[in-house]
């Protein structure tokens, strides 16, 4: 009785637990380097969703701009570790970032018009809060590399300012 | 008046309208944006002065005034605007709104 309780509940902090706390050890500089870039995809493909499903201006604007920054960003990203000659690696991080963002493509997939634009918007304001959370308090403070360190840093700010953005949209929907 | 003593005015005339219609010092004003921040963050300007954002950035960003004006400055571009008006104004960039800036125009 008591052994299944526990067992429940570990079940329950393991699927409410972010991608993020999974990671208990410290990231090396290849798997943060990879854990930016992957961050920066799945937003872009996020986007490409909407750009396919909404009719909102705001919504389709807001697309694009994200579309566009992660497009810079990334490209920057991969710039900087050929020239470090940092190969990023796979991880545990990225793969659950993966797999929740293709868990939530799917259920946007379902959705259309209004319901769509709002549950896009709203996992647009709760992924770069995440996202930034894991910048501040796991991935700039690990990075070893100064000019890595330096480009994550922003970064954060680039995404704090899409949260802000996608806050405001999210405002204007309601 | 004939036609040399006409030219004589206007040669001198005509200095004297382009002095006077030009601002007493029109001022370019450099902002850098770098790093998503807006240097300097406050900038004293007078009316016909132009702002040129500097962006250093590989992304766009807005200097945006709400309910009022707005320019765009591409990555690693620079865009101009002339002020018209005097007053002191928030500005922010619509695409990243954690940056902002203030222009204190004089008139
Ligand atoms: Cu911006």
């Amino acid at each position: 009785m008591f052994t299944r309780y526990t067992a429940a509940l570990a079940a329950l902090l393991l699927v409410s637990a972010a991608p993020f706390a999974q990671a208990a050890d410290k990231p090396t500089d290849p798997q943060i380097a990879h854990i930016a870039y992957t961050a920066g995809v799945l937003d872009i493909e996020a986007a490409k969703q909407a750009l396919e499903k909404s009719k909102t201006k705001e919504v389709v604007d807001f697309a694009k701009d994200m579309e566009r920054d992660h497009e810079a960003v990334n490209k920057q990203a991969l710039d900087l570790v050929k020239k470090l000659k940092v190969k990023p690696e796979d991880n545990a991080t990225s793969q659950a970032l993966t797999k929740a963002a293709k868990e939530e493509r799917a259920k946007l997939a379902k959705l259309q018009g209004a319901a769509f634009d709002k549950a896009y918007i709203e996992n647009e304001v709760a992924y770069h809060k995440q996202v930034n959370g894991a910048l501040e308090t796991l991935l700039i403070p690990s990075a070893s590399n100064a000019e890595l360190k330096s480009l994550l840093e922003t970064g954060l700010k680039i995404f704090q300012g899409h949260e802000q953005h996608a806050e405001h949209v999210a405002g204007m929907l309601k | 008046m004939n036609a040399i003593a006409l030219h004589r005015l206007l040669w001198l005339a005509v200095p004297g309208l382009v002095l006077a219609t030009l601002p007493a010092a029109a001022a370019t004003i450099q902002v850098t944006i770098d790093k998503l921040v807006f240097s300097p963050a406050t900038v004293e300007a007078k009316v016909g002065d132009t702002i040129e954002w500097v962006n250093k950035d590989v992304i766009a960003h807005t200097a945006t005034v709400k309910g009022s004006w707005e320019v765009m400055i591409p990555p690693k571009k620079s865009a101009s605007l002339t002020l018209k008006a005097a007053g002191a104004v928030d500005y922010f960039c619509r695409f990243h709104p954690n940056m902002k800036g203030h222009l204190d125009v004089s008139p």
